[in-house]
């Protein structure tokens, strides 16, 4: 089944990913690519308690993760694949070919402009994710399942 | 009165509801903060428990033991410098010993609220 979901999040691994999408798609793991964290021993502490027991939590780097791709693509299970910003997706999607993008929570920063109640962006990563669909990337933004899948040219 | 304050941090309004609850029960106001992550991605959410938390000390009640409120709540009792302890689970009945028992250090204060949330989780069957 492989990865079901590549999500930028800034919020991470939290309740809207674990139960919202984990609990419909039967997720068994989780990849959180993240620079930082995949550095911090007591920062995927943190994130593991919000998950439950029976769902692996995988942490990796950008490298790292363009790296492991082809195997969690080919992994038997579903997952989920986390990025915390556009940078991120940015960067991934540089070192690996990937088919789509859900843009899950992009929050309110200064210089950031609300593009959908969950989605604030510079025009420069209203730029960037725009750059990235027009690579082949299926950008859309989606805060649950239960949401329509806004395509990129209606937010950005 | 101790100075010790409680933030509760929530999803959605869970936080404020808790707080007027508390309000309503025992008529005791200004010693309960309700932040809620509504909108809110990490960055934001750390600006709104240091608001709330002040200089400290403080207990944070938080409603599950992850995600997002979970989460930034550790971070900032970690990084914040106040003085700091996190509960996960928050109930009413927790906050409601809370708020007669501050007069004690945040830890202490984390682990009474704890037995006292636990106490009110019971099974009744007829």
């Amino acid at each position: 089944m492989s990865l079901a979901l590549y999500r930028i999040d800034d919020r991470l691994i939290h309740g809207q990913v674990v139960v919202g999408w984990g609990q419909p798609l039967d997720v068994a793991f989780i990849v959180l690519v993240d620079d930082e964290v995949s550095s911090s021993d007591w920062e995927q502490d943190l994130y593991r308690m919000g998950v439950p027991s029976q769902i692996e939590v995988i942490f990796a780097s950008v490298e790292q993760a363009a790296a492991q791709m082809p195997s969690w693509e080919a992994d038997p299970r579903v997952g989920i694949l986390l990025v915390g910003d556009i940078d991120t997706a940015v960067a991934l999607a540089a070192r690996v070919p990937l088919k789509r993008f859900n843009v899950g929570g992009v929050h309110h920063r200064t210089g950031r402009k609300e593009r959908l109640r969950f989605v604030y962006l510079t025009d420069d990563e209203a730029a960037k994710l725009r750059q990235l669909a027009a690579g082949g990337v299926d950008v859309t933004a989606q805060d649950v399942p239960t949401a329509r899948a806004v395509p990129v040219t209606e937010f950005t | 009165m101790s100075e010790l304050r409680g933030v509760i941090v929530s999803h959605a309004a869970v936080a404020q509801a808790l707080v007027a609850a508390v309000k309503a029960i025992t008529g005791i106001e200004g010693v309960l903060t309700g932040v809620s992550n509504e909108g809110c991605g990490t960055e934001a959410l750390g600006q709104r428990l240091q608001e709330a938390v002040g200089p400290g000390p403080a207990v944070l009640f938080v409603d599950l033991p992850g995600g997002s409120c979970f989460t930034s709540s550790a971070r900032y009792a970690k990084v914040g410098g106040a003085d700091i302890a996190v509960v996960t689970g928050v109930n009413l009945a927790m906050l409601l010993d809370f708020v007669f028992h501050r007069d004690t250090t945040p830890a202490e204060a984390a682990r009474r609220a704890v037995d006292a949330g636990a106490k009110a989780i019971r099974v009744t069957s007829s």
